[in-house]
């Protein structure tokens, strides 16, 4: 820092001789340059100009297909906020690694990200596996993450901002609409069989039981990959429920969806709510294979406000006109803007100050709408129920109030 | 009759082999490299130990387990199982409904710790365990499957299909288990903090010493009695048979001591790395396990080692520089190792290197084959126990 | 729970119905397959990716008939299967005459080479598709149920898939029974050196019968886009069912492959309906298993001279 202070110093003859607007860009260049050692106490990768991420997601391998869009919104969100001006007058350069699907080799780049790269922020993984094999690694070294995918709650580290919803923001708000709009009484449970699907009918199934005074008919599920659902679809014509809800993913998607309609269990007679699918899925399932079945998300791409269609135009324009938006693409490109916000209020680089700083921050550009960081590290959001069309879009039907993030909700563990 | 030594060491020749390969991964590694590559040499090693398993009883057994994952997960999961319960003391876990049980279980409504969880508090239990649970089930797969004589291509796919279960089960009981995620968040070992880099470093000569001990133990095994068998029923299983020869046990004995490495493997891989996941036990590391042995020599104990180095190295650094070309890189490496090196690494320095070296040094190694863990030429030991319905050499 | 005697039986119709669509699934993977190995005794660990060219040449004939010639949408589908299996079976042809059979004394070493293949095909589909999942248009004749009834639908996915089955199989029969190359290949699965000398270019009959049962392979990932994804590793969902299939039925016995097919498809099928997906599927494997510890060979076993 000492030797790069007094090349600035250095500097200020010839640049005091330059026009007003140089004026500003020196007075950052002075407050980044004395400021150096708040700005940066623990040796992370910044320089005067420049501030290095790390970006941490599967390129290769079976969650490469999820993980895709996730990159390309944090990329975008970047590539903005350097043309914009960067964080504190410095352009950010990204390293990105690839977790090639393999969690061990999460954990390996994360160590790589932290130790060697000495990264200011990562933006990255996407399953709870994967965070959770680079938690103990960004608490050790006390890196910071953000994290874009809906989750099932349980965990809240002070390493980690949580830019999706847990899942009692994505459940409750859409089973109370079903219950109310659809006068629903009995309930299908089914998911894939891992963590997220199991957590997330474990609490919807005490919602259904105790505050909407419903029943649960079935709860089923089935191993990942599995692609047969001929057995499932009997059973539920077996068991009338007023809903399914589904949190069915991966190739067991297209699947589920093909036999479902296969079988004749189309939105005409059956509502059916999920939590898996998005604009992405829709992509490898259909539209038309699920037209008319609901998906309760925070965020769609056909989301009907100003920030939103200025993020799809940007999107879109950088990766194509086929290119879809779904509910971690956004959230994963809220990442970079609020760390950016955060660093800024924090007016620091420092770990513990971006984390400390991002308590309460608001973000009202945000494709989604107004945001705000609770203190949690969760965001608070709304949720909305889209209704899927043949075109593979969403329309928004429902829209909740805020919702508080609550990933260890009291009464549904 | 060799002196036990003799047969630890094998000739000359393979004393020197030994010696370089020990030189080489307890000094020079840990001279060279800074700390974070060496934990990452130390993840490699402890595929090593299932390569060395492989090279037993697929290169000298023909035996090939497409299931070596089971192995080192059962491994794993026991030294997780030990720390995960070091882990979840009631002080640190007291924001839990009931305290003192692993995180997961609380989340899945388990309100106390499971039987089979309870002896695992034991450090020595653990050990034990470590090595025991992957032997047992190696033991009941390989009686059940050798005594009712399952050959070649039956039992790769019976062990992929013990593979696919296992791994489904440990997904779906996760409440026992943790479940996809696996078990995470594992922090210190007896009070020691397992995260620090000095903690991995001791690992990694901890992890050095067994993996060389291993190969001590193959050697020793190949060099007896038993390891001409091996060889002599890979090429004639019914000669051996009708010599009078209990082919069975001998088969289940080379299983079982593959299951034993890959277990110890498995155990450290968890200590390095700080989680355990059913992604290992599943079908796909399983068989690229295989494939560091195939690099390496498939005949060769000190090969394997240089194989998983190698082809770890190799998936680092291409996944580092150029993410899209791995899997080709791997898949291509699958083929050219097969076709054209079936002998692996051990077999081009025998067709090659030595010649070479004896050029360079004018130093000529007798050309002795009396030791048994350098390769064969690759003619004599290609011919695999063909299937039933393909029996044309002569 | 309200339900009378006319609903149980749709279900039970229904549910009959899937155990019979779960069986031609499997046949219809493993059909392929056990032509190979019974053949060569190569198990093609490549197989699943074979299933995968037929998916995606199923959806780039539905994306250019949807562009070029939309009024045709409702029958591109009997191009495809026919496009499918040309080209898989092209490609079969290129593996065998590049890697099988250089490798014809080594079963084992067979299986990693095709293992590294199908990386290699995996990596292929990724860069050449795009890692995401497709999906074909499906005509509206495909997608959809027969209701002969109210209360029972019969998927028509499911018939066609069984239509596919049926002819296939037919096919495979007729070729296999009553061709000259199904005698020459007969005859070199029961004596191979002896068919040699009799004039049998066994060489010759090996390509074609790779090539053959990787064109299955494909025709299987066609009909499949009806009912499943396709995606770079869509195949790689069910190879281990398949394997166990063909490995249960026994070697060289198409009837034992049918058998196989069935008796998992049924018993998987039953469980499914009765516990949770998860544990039926491991049920189904583990019993599997300890059958083939008692049967080794397989269901059916052809007699042949060792």
């Amino acid at each position: 820092m000492d030797l790069k202070q007094t090349g600035a110093s250095r500097l200020l003859p010839r640049r005091l001789a330059q026009g007003a607007a140089a004026l500003s860009m020196l007075a950052m260049s002075v407050f980044a340059s004395s400021a150096g050692a708040e700005v940066n106490s623990t040796g992370l990768a910044v320089t005067d100009t420049e501030v290095i991420v790390g970006q941490l997601h599967s390129a290769t391998g079976t969650m490469a297909i999820s993980e895709t869009g996730s990159i390309q919104a944090e990329r975008l969100a970047i590539e903005q906020i350097n043309a914009s001006g960067g964080i504190l007058g410095r352009q950010i350069k990204v390293i990105q690694e690839d977790g090639a699907s393999d969690w061990p080799t999460f954990a390996e780049k994360a160590r790589k990200l932290l130790e060697r790269d000495k990264v200011a922020a990562v933006f990255g993984c996407w399953t709870s596996a994967s965070r959770k094999a680079v938690l103990p690694i960004f608490e050790k070294e006390n890196g910071l993450l953000y994290y874009p995918t809906f989750y099932e709650g349980l965990e809240q580290s002070k390493n980690v901002i949580y830019t999706g919803q847990e899942a009692t923001q994505q459940i409750l708000a859409g089973l109370d609409w079903v219950a109310k709009e659809k006068g629903a009484k009995t309930f299908y449970l089914l998911g894939s069989d891992y963590i997220w699907p199991r957590t997330s009918m474990k609490i919807a199934r005490k919602h259904i039981e105790n505050v909407l005074g419903g029943q649960v008919v079935g709860e089923e599920y089935y191993p990942l990959g599995n692609t047969q659902f001929g057995s499932l679809t009997n059973k539920i014509k077996l068991k009338k429920p007023d809903v399914i809800f589904a949190a069915v993913v991966g190739g067991s998607n297209v699947a589920f969806y093909k036999q479902l309609k296969a079988a004749g269990i189309t939105s005409d007679k059956q509502t059916l709510l999920t939590l898996s699918v998005t604009e992405d899925e829709l992509l490898g399932i259909g539209g038309e294979n699920m037209a008319g079945f609901y998906a309760s998300m925070k965020y769609f791409q056909s989301l009907d406000n100003p920030n939103n269609s200025e993020f799809v135009k940007a999107f879109k324009a950088k990766y194509g006109n086929d290119a879809v938006i779904g509910d971690v693409t956004q959230a994963a490109y809220l990442g970079p803007w609020l760390w950016k916000a955060a660093v800024e209020k924090a007016g620091s680089f420092d770990v513990d100050k971006v984390v400390a700083a991002s308590a309460g921050l608001e973000l009202d550009t945000a494709p989604e709408g107004y945001v705000k960081v609770h203190e949690n590290q969760h965001l608070w959001s709304k949720t909305r129920i889209g209704q899927v069309q043949a075109n593979g879009q969403f329309a928004v039907v429902y829209e909740s109030d805020l919702i508080e993030p609550n990933p260890f909700p009291k009464g549904y563990q | 009759m060799k002196s036990f030594f003799d047969k630890l060491a094998g000739s000359k020749q393979g004393a020197i082999g030994f010696l370089i390969l020990a030189a080489l991964i307890l000094v020079v590694f840990p001279l060279t490299l800074d700390a974070f590559r060496l934990n990452m040499v130390g993840k490699y090693l402890t595929y090593a130990f299932v390569a060395v398993g492989l090279v037993l009883c697929w290169g000298y057994g023909g035996i090939l387990s497409l299931g070596q994952g089971i192995f080192f997960g059962l491994g794993g999961y026991c030294m997780a199982m030990f720390l995960k319960l070091e882990a979840s003391d009631p002080e640190s876990t007291r924001i839990q409904s009931t305290p003192g049980i692993p995180d997961f279980m609380d989340w899945n409504q388990l309100t106390e710790l499971p039987l089979f969880w309870e002896p695992f508090h034991s450090f020595g239990f653990t050990l034990l365990a470590v090595v025991a649970v992957p032997v047992l089930l190696a033991f009941i797969v390989g009686l059940a499957m050798f005594k009712r004589r399952v050959g070649d291509v039956y039992f790769s796919i019976v062990t992929q299909a013990i593979a696919a279960i296992l791994t489904i089960l440990i997904i779906g009981q996760q409440g026992l288990t943790g479940g996809v995620n696996g078990i995470t968040d594992l922090r210190t070992l007896m009070g020691w903090d397992i995260r620090s880099h000095e903690a991995k470093t001791v690992l990694y000569f901890v992890g050095a010493f067994l993996l060389l001990a291993c190969i001590l133990i193959g050697r020793f095994i190949l060099a007896s009695k038993l390891g001409r068998l091996l060889m002599a029923m890979r090429d004639k299983e019914e000669r051996v048979r009708f010599s009078g020869y209990d082919v069975a046990s001998f088969k289940i004995f080379v299983f079982c001591v593959a299951a034993a490495f890959s277990g110890i493997g498995g155990a450290l891989f968890t200590l390095q790395v700080g989680f355990m996941s059913p992604s290992f036990v599943g079908i796909v590391p399983s068989i690229e396990m295989v494939i560091f042995a195939a690099v390496g020599g498939r005949m060769s104990l000190l090969g394997a080692v240089y194989g998983a180095l190698l082809v770890n190295y190799g998936k680092t650094v291409f996944s580092e520089s150029f993410p899209e070309l791995w899997l080709y890189f791997m898949g291509g490496l699958f083929i050219a190792v097969v076709m054209y090196f079936p002998n692996g690494l051990a077999g081009l320095y025998q067709s090659h290197g030595r010649k070479w070296l004896a050029r360079l040094g004018r130093w000529r190694p007798k050309a002795r084959r009396a030791e048994p863990v350098a390769a064969r030429p690759a003619p004599s030991s290609t011919p695999e126990p063909t299937s039933p319905a393909l029996e044309t050499t002569p | 729970m309200d339900l009378s005697l006319s609903d149980f039986g749709a279900i039970a119709i229904m549910q009959g119905f899937n155990g019979l669509s779960v069986f031609c699934v499997l046949l219809l993977m493993a059909l392929g397959l056990a032509i190979i190995f019974g053949q060569m005794g190569v198990i093609n660990m490549a197989h699943g990716e074979f299933l995968t060219v037929g998916a995606y040449t199923t959806f780039l004939v539905s994306s250019l008939t949807l562009r070029f010639l939309p009024e045709l949408q409702p029958y591109y589908f009997f191009v495809a299967i026919v496009l499918s299996f040309l080209i898989a079976g092209a490609l079969g042809w290129l593996a065998e005459w590049a890697l099988i059979s250089k490798l014809y004394h080594r079963p084992l070493d067979t299986l990693l080479a095709t293992w590294g293949l199908s990386l290699v095909m995996q990596q292929a589909f990724r860069s050449i598709f795009g890692a995401r999942e497709v999906s074909a248009s499906m005509p509206d004749w495909l997608m959809g149920s027969w209701m002969p009834t109210d209360t029972i639908d019969i998927p028509l996915n499911g018939l066609f898939v069984m239509a596919v089955t049926l002819l296939l199989t037919v096919a495979i029969f007729v070729l296999l029974y009553r061709s000259r190359w199904g005698l020459q290949v007969r005859a070199t699965v029961q004596n191979r050196v002896m068919a040699r000398s009799v004039g049998i270019n066994t060489k010759k009959v090996d390509r074609m019968t790779f090539a053959l049962g990787c064109g299955v392979a494909g025709v299987a990932g066609a009909a499949f886009t009806t009912i499943g994804s396709t995606g770079p590793t869509s195949g790689s969902l069910y190879i281990v069912d398949t394997f166990l299939v063909v490995v249960f039925g026994g070697a060289a016995s198409l009837f034992g492959t049918i058998a196989s097919a069935f008796s998992i498809a049924q018993t998987q099928s039953m469980a499914e309906f009765f516990i949770s997906g998860s544990m039926a599927k491991v049920l189904t494997l583990s019993a599997v298993i300890l059958i083939l510890m008692l049967r080794p060979q397989g269901l059916f076993s052809l007699k042949v001279r060792k």
